[in-house]
């Protein structure tokens, strides 16, 4: 087995935008599926609609892409009807934290044993260009044409406040840094959740100055920190930094796990 | 001792992108005419992995070449 | 030894959805459908099913598809309210095909409307409430019996077409209670999801057979595809050329189509020498069926026609009735729905007049056997 087991390799290439570094990630999972030697019929993969959400069409998996935002909601249906199973939750920033948001905060509140991987590219690529709540204020979208007004999400304080028991940062230019934490969070127990900061040339870099694919990782590059950097940084350096590194390692008593000990002894 | 990595570039999944390019420690790539990547100096290269690693198409790979391989 | 006892409408569907093999229900509460999922709450358990309150009606919806993709029997249960938000994932559902079954006890509507209050304002919705051209089959028992064994019918019904299936019911039947021996019922054969033993890598899960309806095998059984609501191809894989887009629209729908005779469900009373046809369903078809009986008793010729299956609508049998009528009358709890099927189906001569009450209560004998008195 290697890397390219992962993939459907008759389908390359992908069908996203020179540099998209969303397939960055792909890159980082399907390695980490490798070394971890995911059981392809063990496991399924739920996405759902966007950039994000139609590259995992591309993965050898079982994969269910459904409606807009709603990937936790059936991977939840998924993982309760058969705990056995593997469920990994690929998803855009604003699938799983603005049409998807309610069911991201209440599967971590269950830490129901799914990865989430969020991939934050800050806008909405496929529809062309569009803010996202994850979207820098000031930054400019098709339907922010005069910046973005909005603050953003911090993706991994909402993980954390709702209960997720693995919360992780990490991108696409620290693309080690991002295997070993898509590494630790296939293999934590409960709802984990990694966002990885990535790049769209396309639609965030041509309205923002960066349309040269490595010039917008460049930007990625220069805005991350890790823990043990951001700890010596003054709040007025770290505005508009992202600090990458693991927030939340712990566990506590998983969904299913709860379901099978409370009926243990019940039925069949 | 002569190079010690060989590097593969599946041009059917590339687009061009430069990400490689432009992050490379070592100054492998170089673009074309036509704004295409190459591998000009492979010699360079120290098998670091990070192309291969960064690259949003899976279009890289890095393998270490085996020293009888080396010699031929 | 007859084990009669007294049950409500709502207990008889969950306990039907537990004799059709039911073993995961995601649900969230409201009114007036909520004894269903509390019911499957406590009883899933004890067959080794698995019930969980979703922190809305799309995550229901969701989770239900979700267990369906892995082979699980699944349902969701709701009204009016819930069943709007349920609707792009039962669009999901049809186009993925996938089945389930999806209960809308009906309220008053529109939007809160009134919790308690009965009506039959989802007829038109519950087959035409998404995007986009999908096929559904709906259901609408009118007895605590019947929906029992409806409730087998629609798990029956979407294994076997492999399709979401409403069952619908109103705020009267749900809550009402008759006294019935369910184990005593006989439901006939419980349908299980269609199998293949093609191997893998020669399995091709859209590819229908000979009968129109995929063999989808459940996800983690060593078989690996897409499975999405995007237009798709044999593989599941995203496809948007013009001849793929026709192909999946076409098979979606005329899957139903094709098997309408083998899904229609009606009852008729006294149609064969009636002058007057009643086309009543749910709660209101109660009212029809004692307005048949006293019109008889003076004199009257008056029949019913009940449509069971409401989707696809029962065309057939009712225009063979109708050809035969000199009116036809549709008592109905909405400000007007079932009579459009039967204006379409009803040949000129025969005048269709409606009954429409939108009040919150239900439609009585004597409000019907005025109108016969005025048409006769």
């Amino acid at each position: 087995m290697s890397w390219k087991d992962y993939i459907k390799q008759n389908m390359f290439p992908l069908f996203t935008c020179s540099g998209c570094t969303h397939g960055t990630v792909t890159n980082a999972f399907v390695r980490v599926a490798d070394e971890l030697k995911l059981d392809k019929d063990k496991t399924v993969i739920v996405c759902a609609i966007g950039c994000a959400g139609r590259i995992p069409t591309f993965l050898d998996f079982p994969v269910l892409r459904v409606t807009h935002g709603r990937a936790l909601a059936f991977a939840t249906g998924i993982k309760l009807s058969r705990p056995d199973v593997k469920v990994i939750a690929l998803m855009g920033d604003g699938d799983a934290l603005a049409i998807g948001g309610n069911h991201f905060i209440h599967a971590a509140r269950r830490n129901i044993d799914i990865t989430a991987i969020v991939s934050r590219n800050e806008i909405y690529g496929m529809t062309g260009g569009q803010y996202a709540p994850t979207t820098p204020p000031g930054a400019r979208a098709t339907t922010a044409p005069y910046g973005m007004l909005e603050p953003a999400f911090d993706t991994c304080k909402v993980a954390e406040g709702a209960g997720a028991t693995y919360v992780a940062r990490s991108d696409a230019y620290h693309v080690q840094h991002l295997q070993r934490t898509l590494k630790a969070a296939l293999q934590h127990k409960g709802f984990a959740v990694v966002e990885v900061l990535t790049s769209c040339p396309t639609q965030f870099g041509r309205r923002n100055n960066l349309a040269d694919p490595a010039k917008m990782l460049e930007r990625i590059k220069e805005m991350t920190v890790t823990k043990a950097q951001a700890e010596k940084m003054t709040p007025e350096e770290l505005a508009g930094k992202f600090v990458i590194g693991e927030f939340v390692n712990t566990s506590r008593p998983e969904l299913t796990d709860i379901y099978a000990q409370a009926f243990a002894g019940m039925g069949v | 001792m002569g190079r010690s990595f060989h590097i593969e570039i599946n041009t059917k999944w590339c687009k061009n992108c430069g990400i490689c390019l432009a992050f490379c420690p070592q100054k492998v790539f170089t673009w074309d005419e036509k704004q295409r990547i190459v591998i000009s100096y492979p010699e360079k290269c120290t098998g670091c992995l990070l192309c291969e690693y960064r690259c949003p198409d899976l279009a890289i790979e890095v393998r270490k070449v085996e020293e009888e391989e080396s010699h031929e | 030894m007859s084990r009669r006892e007294l049950i409500q409408g709502n207990e008889a569907c969950a306990r039907g959805a537990l004799k059709a093999g039911v073993r995961f229900c995601a649900g969230y509460p409201i009114t007036p459908s909520t004894d269903v999922v509390e019911f499957l709450a406590q009883e899933l358990p004890k067959v080794g099913g698995r019930f969980i309150q979703m922190e809305d009606e799309i995550a229901s919806m969701g989770a239900v598809l979700g267990a369906s993709v892995m082979g699980v029997k699944a349902m969701t249960v709701t009204s009016g309210p819930g069943f709007d938000l349920m609707q792009e994932n039962i669009a999901f559902g049809a186009m993925a095909q996938l089945p389930c079954v999806v209960v809308n006890v009906q309220r008053s509507g529109p939007s809160t409307g009134g919790a308690t209050l009965p009506a039959q304002g989802d007829l038109i919705q519950a087959k035409y409430g998404t995007s986009g051209d999908s096929p559904r089959i709906v259901l609408y028992p009118n007895s605590v019996e019947e929906i029992y064994r409806l409730t087998v019918k629609a798990f029956n019904y979407a294994e076997q077409y492999m399709t979401p299936v409403i069952l619908l019911m109103d705020e009267i039947i749900g809550h009402m209670r008759e006294d019935v021996d369910l184990e005593a019922i006989d439901v006939g054969e419980i349908v299980e999801r269609r199998r293949t033993n093609i191997p893998p890598s020669e399995y091709r899960p859209y590819e229908a057979d000979e009968t129109g309806i995929p063999i989808l095998m459940p996800f983690g059984s060593g078989y690996r595809y897409v499975v999405q609501g995007m237009h798709h191809d044999v593989y599941g894989m995203p496809n948007l050329s013009a001849a793929n887009v026709e192909a999946t629209i076409y098979q979606i729908n005329s899957k139903i189509d094709r098997h309408k005779e083998e899904i229609w469900l009606w009852e008729e009373k006294e149609t064969e020498d009636a002058d007057i046809l009643l086309v009543a369903v749910g709660c209101v078809s109660r009212s029809a069926l004692e307005v048949v009986e006293q019109a008889r008793k003076r004199g009257l010729k008056v029949g019913l026609f009940r449509p069971i299956t409401i989707w696809p609508f029962p065309e057939e049998p009712l225009s063979q009735v109708l050809a035969r009528v000199k009116a036809v009358i549709v008592p109905e709890m909405n400000w007007g729905q079932l009579i459009h099927k039967v204006k379409e189906v009803k040949p000129d001569r025969v005048a269709a007049v409606p009954i429409n009450k939108y009040d919150g209560t239900l439609i009585m004998p004597e409000e019907i056997l005025k109108v016969v008195e005025e048409v006769k």
